[in-house]
């Protein structure tokens, strides 16, 4: 099902289809999170993505007001190589993946304890081992809204100084 | 796949997002096969960088719209220029 969402966002023809597809991709990510034991990321790719994200892809979307138009494709030279190499990629994949069930299969323990995911033990190695990167990435989101704030501003701020003068 | 077929700019970061999570579902399936913690916490802070990428993204997307009322990629070819 989320493969089949995925294929959604890339061929459907409007994008504000493409988003809602995109939309109901990050849910079925979450159940599989939820089913791979891992809770506290379900309810953070939902949030994140499908509350924030969402909403800005959205909201840009409905800014620019193309929810209409008929792109104009690309050769068919083009995408002819895309799609080969998504294929090809999609077989390497394959292959691996038959391996590695065949591996597991012969009597690698999986350690099926469910408590790996939740928050409590999560956010105790979050801030036991990786207190740093977790400062660093702070860092980096507020240069990134600093950043998207200036780029967002620039087309503005100079007409407004111009109109006051 | 996407990122090369669609000329439309939004859709080629929707699907930038779509192959960050294709990892981070690969990674909580190591996180559950090994029985280890540390995959999530790399997951967290993979979302952490998706969504800073979007938003410095998506702000360069609509100043591209007010400059030149597209959003095609073959448009930023004239950059070279």
């Amino acid at each position: 099902m989320a493969i089949g969402c995925a294929l959604g966002v890339i061929l459907s023809r409007n994008p504000v289809k493409s988003v809602l597809f995109l939309i109901a991709t990050f849910f079925a990510i979450s159940g599989h999170y939820v089913l791979m034991n891992a809770q506290f990321l379900a309810v953070v790719n939902i949030i994140v993505y499908a509350g924030a994200i969402m909403v800005l892809f959205l909201f840009v979307i409905m800014l620019m007001n193309l929810n209409a138009d008929a792109e104009p494709q690309k050769s068919r030279l083009v995408q002819f190589a895309a799609v080969l190499s998504g294929g090809a990629l999609f077989l390497v994949i394959i292959a691996a993946l038959k391996t590695a069930s065949a591996g597991t299969g012969s009597g690698t323990s999986i350690d099926s304890s469910g408590d790996i995911g939740l928050i409590h033990n999560l956010g105790k190695v979050l801030f036991k081992e990786y207190v740093l990167p977790f400062e660093v990435s702070s860092i980096l989101f507020l240069s990134a809204m600093i950043g998207a704030m200036v780029i967002g501003k620039k087309e503005t701020v100079p007409a407004a100084s111009t109109e006051t003068k | 796949m996407g990122v090369l077929m669609r000329r439309n700019a939004i859709i080629v970061f929707m699907c930038i997002e779509l192959m960050l999570n294709a990892v981070n579902l690969l990674m909580v399936a190591f996180s559950k096969m090994f029985g280890t913690s540390d995959p999530q916490i790399f997951v967290f802070f993979i979302m952490v960088v998706a969504a800073a990428e979007v938003a410095v993204g998506l702000a360069i997307i609509v100043m591209m719209y007010r400059k030149v009322h597209s959003v095609d990629i073959n448009i930023l070819n004239r950059l070279k220029h």
